[in-house]
């Protein structure tokens, strides 16, 4: 029997979504439409959140969203509540989101028509980190009655994602939250992570962070003007 | 849990290569990033069962884990990070987020047989 050989591969497991990603990203980028996903775990009030931005963002913005769910949830019939287009995603018993099931999805929507395109991911803090899906910007949310080391216990997802936003802020009297010790957890998975806090429910902090999407938006479209 | 599917990605990347070279695979080197999202106990055992009844029945999973590695701007260099939960220099404590390596998923080499 001859001796094992060894060979250099090399080769990204995940190339096939990056490559796929990478391609609506530059789609994305052409039809000047911004797009924002959410992660989350379960009971965090992601679809409150999608609602309330939805709508909010309506009378000034052109918005939509693709919303990932399991084969036992239907986010997306509470969605279409806010008059925005909204398809769903059902990934079965698959945990997360792929750029393949974004790019079907999409096949027959003009960008062009659009503004902001939320992708929601499936609820789960583990799984959806290793999946890029050409998303201009990654919110990753958390509630105040989920604690405030969450970060911590998540560090892989806060570290892929570019915002933090921290929900049902009106609860966090009653649960006595540590905005600190919040901030110092995100802190140390993800240095300089912009956070925001706010209540869907109360509509307290919504404003700042929907200035704070329409800024990305304008500073997208200089760059593509440029 | 999508360990399955990675395996299965794990799988398909080694049947793949194997084909181009007409080899038959005995064992699979992956380099797993600390900040792949995978955990390799579940990856380990997901890749038994994604080898089930493909030409890789019986090969075996070695897994290199990989370190974060960051760029500390207080010092000027690259340092290992002990831990994802702690994104600062083990030297300085500045706080860093440039990540410099960690997040490998990648088939690196295949042990084979002709
Ligand atoms: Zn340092």
């Amino acid at each position: 029997m001859s001796e094992p050989r060894l060979i250099e591969v090399r080769r990204n497991v995940l190339k096939q979504n990056d490559v796929i990603a990478r391609a609506l990203r530059d789609q994305f980028h052409a039809a000047g439409v911004f797009v924002v996903s959410l992660v989350s775990s379960p009971g965090s009030g992601k679809t409150t959140f999608l609602e309330k931005t939805l709508t909010q963002l309506q009378p000034r913005y052109r918005v939509a969203a693709l919303v990932g769910d399991l084969a036992t949830e239907n986010d997306a019939v509470r969605l279409a509540r806010s008059k925005a287009p909204v398809k769903q995603i059902t990934t079965g018993t698959l945990c997360h989101l792929e750029a393949a099931m974004v790019q079907n999805a999409l096949q027959d929507w003009d960008l062009h028509q659009l503004d902001f395109l939320f992708i929601e991911n499936v609820g789960n803090l583990v799984c959806p980190s290793s999946y890029d899906l050409g998303e201009n910007l990654r919110l990753v949310l958390m509630s105040v009655t989920e604690g405030e080391d969450k970060p911590q216990k998540y560090p892989t997802i806060f570290n892929s994602a570019d915002v933090a936003v921290i929900t049902k802020n009106e609860l966090s009297g009653a649960v006595e939250f540590d905005w600190d010790a919040a901030r110092k957890s995100i802190e140390s998975v993800r240095p300089g992570m912009r956070i925001f806090r706010l209540s869907a429910k109360t509509g307290e902090g919504m404003s700042e962070y929907l200035d704070f999407l329409s800024r990305q938006l304008a500073e997208q479209r200089a760059v593509v003007h440029s | 849990m999508h360990e399955l599917s990675i395996a299965m990605g794990i799988v398909e990347a080694a049947m793949d290569e194997a084909r181009q070279r007409n080899v038959q695979v005995s064992a699979v080197h992956l380099r797993l990033g600390a900040l792949s999202g995978v955990v390799k106990d579940a990856l380990l055992f997901s890749y038994e069962v994604a080898c089930q009844d493909t030409p890789l029945e019986g090969s075996r999973l070695l897994i290199e884990e990989i370190p974060v590695m960051v760029f500390c701007p207080q010092c000027k260099e690259k340092r290992v990070l002990e831990s994802v939960q702690l994104f600062s220099c083990p030297e300085c404590a500045s706080p860093t987020g440039e990540v410099l390596q960690g997040k490998e998923l990648e088939v690196y080499a295949l042990e084979v047989e002709e």
